[in-house]
């Protein structure tokens, strides 16, 4: 029982830092504000969601795990919101989002 | 509304940009929901100064960043209805004046400051444990006061209201 404990949460917080490195992948190769902020939004919600809740399977049932729930519930109501913030102030503010390169497409 | 990102909506933006907020019903109902959560964490934080960790500037903080985020997300108008802003800087004089006349008070009888064991004078039926503990509690409730009206009043200061 303790083994399969184990693997769930080694399973689950590997998956997290996949999400962490993909999304951080992204913030740099990726040419807009807005594609920039949805990688960004994949780290903060998928990665540290994941990841916390394999710390919490490790706890099993305590205290600790329960806090571990309430940041679970807690990031996954706020970072979607935060990342909906930023970009709604960003079209409001008048950037505009990126339609591909058109001149490279020409030359090419 | 539909977003408009022409160049006729953006000076009116840069305008009022900073004052007034998103008109987003998703940023409403989730910081409404979400303020009163952090409230509550901040009360829990500020109890558990004496034992474990926290204390009277941690809850302060998170009982400042509750009414921020109101502040943020209704706007300065809607948000003056739980911390006014005429009486941030007083409950802050207030607070500090907790916090230093709980010392001074140990001096007045005779102690040294913050030395709580002479507070016996003014509870003199309570032990020596808790003459500190309620000693710790004031002072804690001085700090919470002082640091959450003070961050509230810096936030409105820099708004300029």
């Amino acid at each position: 029982m303790s083994f399969l404990q184990d693997a769930v949460a080694v399973i689950l917080m590997l998956s997290g830092t996949f999400f962490m490195l993909v999304g951080s992948i992204g913030i740099c190769r990726l040419p807009d504000f807005y594609t920039r902020t949805h990688a960004a939004s994949k780290v903060d919600t998928l990665g540290i969601l994941l990841f916390l809740s394999g710390l919490a399977v490790f706890e099993g049932f305590s205290q600790s795990a329960a806090k571990l729930l309430l940041i679970i519930v807690f990031v996954a109501l706020t970072n979607p919101v935060a990342t909906h913030a930023l970009a709604r102030r960003a079209l409001l503010f008048g950037l505009k989002p990126w339609y591909g390169h058109k001149d490279e497409k020409e030359e090419r | 509304m539909t977003p408009n990102p022409e160049k006729e909506t953006a000076p009116s933006c840069v305008e009022e940009g900073m004052k007034s907020p998103t008109e987003s019903p998703i940023i409403h109902v989730a910081c409404r929901g979400i303020a009163p959560c952090i409230l509550l964490i901040g009360i829990y934080v500020f109890f558990h100064g004496h034992y474990s960790p926290g204390g009277g500037f941690q809850g302060g903080v998170l009982l400042a960043a509750g009414i921020l985020l109101l502040r943020l997300a209704l706007g300065p108008g809607l948000s003056q209805n739980i911390m006014p802003t005429w009486i941030t800087l007083r409950l802050s004089a207030v607070g500090a004046l907790i916090f230093a006349g709980t010392g001074l008070l140990t001096v007045i009888f005779g102690g040294k400051y913050l030395d709580y064991h002479y507070l016996h004078l003014l509870w003199p039926w309570l032990e020596p444990a808790w003459l500190r503990y309620y000693g710790i509690l004031l002072v804690e409730v001085g700090v919470t006061m002082t640091v959450m009206t003070t961050l509230v009043a810096i936030y409105d200061d820099l708004l300029g209201c």
